[in-house]
């Protein structure tokens, strides 16, 4: 029974770190709360629905600011979709830089887009780290406590 | 603040004979629609999603101009909830179509946006919108909703 206490306490010490960090916010907590029997794998379905969005429009907003003559109004739309998935899952840092990537996509701010470009990746490969453990770490619980 | 925990069946249910209301959620986000579904699943409501306002208005039995009032699940939505910001059709548009059309338009339509700009905000409820709600969706506004939407009290 000790190793379950100690997973326990390491997931909710990093569950609390995740939010203290400002990684993850309420959002994140109400999608937590709908879980239950009948959707027990409610929180990892929706989350990793959001990876491979976020991925997607990465890569297109990526593609947009490559091209020759650049559609701000596309990479715009891209952002907008990426703010409002990170917003709905909770994923707060990923959400504030989309905030800030859309001022310069309405300046046409090619430099300013480009650079906070990696900055949101940044933002979205370290959320989506963080994610992939704290969900490790909850199986890892699950399958000590049915041990 | 904290939400309350979901209890197994709310009493509204049973004052409405046990018939659990159909909403029709729009939203071009997948993340989205998969929240207010579970949401509204959550709040015992039986959920068709649409990914767009002319799928929405098909499903409706809206599609065209001439309305046909017995195809598909038109007749028996109790609600819509619609994403403002859509490409296209926006939800603002959508509202207006449902609105103006003579069998959907006694039905509520609820407009969600991230974004709560006063002017978009009136200019919904000017065109008849049940309520306007700012996303991110959290259970306690979905269960506000269709509280409403089924007359209980308190």
């Amino acid at each position: 029974m000790d190793g379950v206490v100690h997973l326990r306490k390491q997931l909710v010490d990093y569950s609390a770190s995740l939010f203290q960090e400002g990684f993850l916010d309420d959002q994140f907590t109400q999608l937590q709360q709908l879980q239950d029997e009948s959707n027990p794998d409610f929180v990892v379905e929706v989350v990793t629905l959001f990876f491979e969005d976020a991925e997607r429009l990465l890569n297109e907003i990526a593609k947009a600011l490559g091209q020759g003559s650049i559609d701000f109004k596309r990479v715009d739309a891209h952002v907008h979709q990426l703010k409002g998935s990170s917003s709905s899952i909770g994923a707060q840092r990923v959400q504030k830089v989309c905030i800030a990537f859309r001022s310069y996509c309405e300046e046409q701010n090619v430099e300013g887009c480009l650079k906070i470009l990696q900055q949101v990746k940044e933002e979205y490969w370290l959320v989506k780290n963080k994610l992939e453990t704290l969900f490790k770490m909850e199986q890892q619980l699950l399958a000590a406590g049915d041990s | 603040m904290a939400s309350s925990s979901s209890s197994s069946s709310p009493n509204w249910v049973m004052e409405n004979n046990g018939v659990m209301p159909h909403v029709l959620a729009v939203d071009d986000n997948l993340i989205d629609r998969k929240l207010v579904e579970k949401l509204l699943k959550n709040s015992s409501c039986k959920v068709t999603t649409a990914e767009n306002g002319p799928r929405a208005l098909e499903l409706l039995g809206l599609a065209s101009d001439e309305e046909n009032t017995l195809k598909g699940t038109g007749s028996k939505v109790n609600m819509i909830i619609t994403d403002y910001c859509m490409p296209g059709m926006t939800g603002y548009e959508l509202l207006k179509k449902i609105k103006k059309s003579s069998i959907m338009k006694e039905v509520p339509v609820v407009i969600m946006s991230s974004e709560n700009i006063p002017t978009r905000v009136n200019k919904c409820l000017e065109e008849g919108a049940q309520m306007f709600i700012q996303k991110p969706l959290k259970q306690s506004d979905v269960k506000k909703l269709t509280c409403q939407l089924m007359n209980c009290r308190g």
